[in-house]
């Protein structure tokens, strides 16, 4: 196992608008140690968003290197970033984003699809992610049966199904009350130290900022201060 | 993902949309039971044409006077018997010369308008002919001239409403008394014509009373049988041979004309075949438009379900996966749209076939396996055709773009 889970160098992006060249992350570099826990803050158009998707290798960098657990993305075509999505992420998103007319158990089933598994066996770590979310007894519920903050523990049973190294919440209590959501974030923590997968939060919420050992302010596509 | 997982994915999306899915398949539904009912039909006509046209024998010859010359000789008995002599038409088993035309039929009161044939004995062996009651006309009536009738069943109940009991009955021909010597057998009526309405005489009766021609000795047809249907062909040479010698007529230019049952099948086969392809053509148009319709409906779903794709790519679905989940979902539409299409075609060329037996033209719809087989394959693939490319845009969307979308 490498040193950092995360390990971004010299991350630039340049997207083409019409005849305009927008330059969303300028030269950022990033290190995240396995197990940790960091929340990435930013206004809007700060290049937070892209940082996002470039960790969690939905895009490749324009120009830089990115690591994750030692595996070069940088480089890699449309399928091997499949694969290490498959493999390596697992994203929570603000509007949950699960498949409305799918059960519980197949939304979290969902990723171990992708992968190389039988049935059998994705049932029985589906049914694992959620208990391990508290949501046992909702294995057969449609997500139109299941409040906002339980919709939303599915899709965090749905992320760790796979194991992954890092865990990417977008919001993840943004679409929610603020007792729900607490109960969201206290969720995330638990199964960071339970699990030990490394959790960037993506906010522009202070609050819940402070509950991470880390913040990683960005501005104009760079990091601007890096500890607490 | 394996097949399965993605048809299971694929029907439980199907499902869940219920009311589009069926509007959708409508097309193909309509298309491949039409194409389904039209070639069924189609092949039905040609069945009954055909089996018509056996039961009359495939192994008869019509002769007549005509073919290409100016003024073409008339056939004569003596033509009929060079026919006959086996050592000229080896081919040849039966010769039957006759002399057809129309005449009004009467008893007291009643009187119809009726086909009458000149025969001989032979005629019997060349069309299949037997009597309900009283006898066939023999070579003795034929000699001796007799003014005898053997009526059909169509004839004897217009004239007498009843079909037995008419032996020695009188009837009068064009004015003329004949002796009722016996019913034919109805046959029943076919396409091409209606054997239980006629009359049959003696042929030398006909010559001299009923149906007078400018030449001693004239007929008008002559049915010549060959021992089998293979025999047509050298029966029609040696026909044509002993006619040419006889009739001097100009090389190249025959005064008469020969017509096979076999080129009377054959004539028919061609056209309902172009019927059939005519028909399947059109209700192909409509199966093109059905396959439209699904490529319409799977890129509104595509556009709808862009938040989705962009999840599940985020989840790791390579674009292969997307390309088979979509082009499942449209296989699946347009192929279950095939099968009921063809239960629907089935049922509908039923029901043609039922209006068709009730209005007195027996069509049994023919759809054999082939056209199901056709039809089924053919159906999947427009789904796959016409999903390709809903299929490819939503595999090539980009999971950042498409995670975005509202």
């Amino acid at each position: 196992m490498s040193e950092w889970v995360v390990d971004a160098r010299e991350l630039t992006k340049v997207y083409q608008m019409g005849e305009v060249q927008v330059h969303a992350l300028r030269g950022l570099s990033l290190k995240i140690k396995p197990g940790e826990v960091i929340s990435i803050m930013g206004p809007s158009g700060s290049g937070k968003s892209t940082l996002m998707n470039m960790l969690g290798c939905l895009d490749i960098p324009t120009s830089g290197e990115y690591l994750l657990d030692g595996e070069s993305v940088s480089d890699m075509n449309d399928n091997q970033l499949a694969d290490i999505r498959n493999r390596k992420v697992g994203f929570v998103f603000q509007s949950f984003n699960l498949l409305p007319r799918s059960t519980a158990l197949t939304n979290v089933e969902l990723p171990l699809r992708y992968s190389k598994s039988n049935g059998k066996d994705r049932r029985k770590k589906a049914y694992e992610a959620l208990e391990a979310v508290g949501l046992a007894d909702r294995v057969n519920h449609r997500p139109n049966e299941l409040s906002g903050g339980q919709q939303q523990r599915v899709a965090l049973a749905r992320a760790i199904v796979t194991n992954p190294s890092i865990i990417m919440a977008d919001e993840p209590s943004g679409n929610l009350d603020s007792k729900s959501g607490d109960e969201i974030m206290e969720l995330l923590l638990n199964l960071n130290k339970e699990r030990g997968a490394t959790l960037i939060i993506v906010t522009h919420d202070p609050e819940i900022a402070e509950h991470t050992e880390r913040v990683v302010h960005i501005l104009d596509g760079a990091v601007v201060e890096g500890e607490k | 993902m394996n097949i399965f997982q993605s048809i299971g994915e694929a029907i439980e999306s199907l499902n869940a949309n219920k009311m589009r899915s069926a509007l959708t398949i409508l097309g193909i539904v309509i298309g491949v039971a039409a194409v389904i009912a039209l070639m069924g039909i189609g092949s039905g006509t040609q069945n009954v044409i055909t089996d018509e046209i056996n039961n009359i024998g495939t192994n008869l010859i019509y002769v007549t006077s005509g073919g290409d010359a100016d003024h073409p000789e008339p056939l004569t008995l003596e033509d009929a018997a060079a026919i006959a002599d086996p050592s000229r038409a080896p081919s040849v088993i039966y010769v039957a010369p006759t002399l057809q035309g129309n005449a009004s039929v009467a008893v007291t009161g009643e009187s119809t308008t009726t086909q009458i044939l000149g025969i001989t004995p032979e005629f019997y062996e060349v069309q299949n002919t037997n009597v309900a009651e009283g006898i066939q006309i023999n070579q003795e009536l034929v000699e001796s001239r007799a003014t005898v009738v053997l009526l059909g069943v169509d004839v004897a109940e217009a004239l007498f409403d009843t079909t037995t009991g008419l032996v020695g009955e009188s009837v009068r021909i064009n004015g003329q008394p004949f002796k009722v010597i016996g019913v034919l057998e109805s046959e029943g009526g076919s396409a091409f014509q209606n054997t239980d309405d006629r009359v049959l005489i003696p042929l030398t009766t006909a010559q001299d009373r009923v149906l007078r021609r400018p030449n001693r000795g004239q007929v008008d047809l002559i049915y010549v049988q060959s021992s089998s249907s293979e025999s047509v062909p050298p029966a029609i040479d040696e026909v044509s041979q002993i006619l040419r010698s006889r009739h001097r007529s100009t090389l190249g230019v025959d005064d008469f004309d020969i017509i096979s049952t076999q080129s009377f099948i054959d004539a028919a086969e061609t056209i309902t075949g172009v019927f059939t392809i005519f028909l399947g053509g059109i209700a192909g148009i409509s199966l093109l438009v059905g396959g439209i319709g699904i490529m319409n409906i799977m890129l509104v779903t595509v556009v709808e379900r862009t938040k989705e794709i962009g999840l599940r790519k985020a989840m790791g679905a390579r674009k292969r996966d997307i390309l088979t989940q979509f082009l499942t979902e449209s296989a699946l539409l347009s192929l279950s749209g095939g099968l009921i299409g063809i239960l629907l075609g089935y049922l509908l060329a039923t029901a043609i076939g039922q209006i068709a037996a009730a209005s007195g033209t027996p069509i049994a719809p023919a759809i054999d396996i082939n056209s199901i087989l056709l039809a089924t394959l053919f159906s999947a693939a427009i789904g796959l055709f016409f999903g390709l490319y809903p299929a490819n845009r939503a595999a090539n969307l980009e999971p950042v773009e498409a995670l975005r979308a509202e």
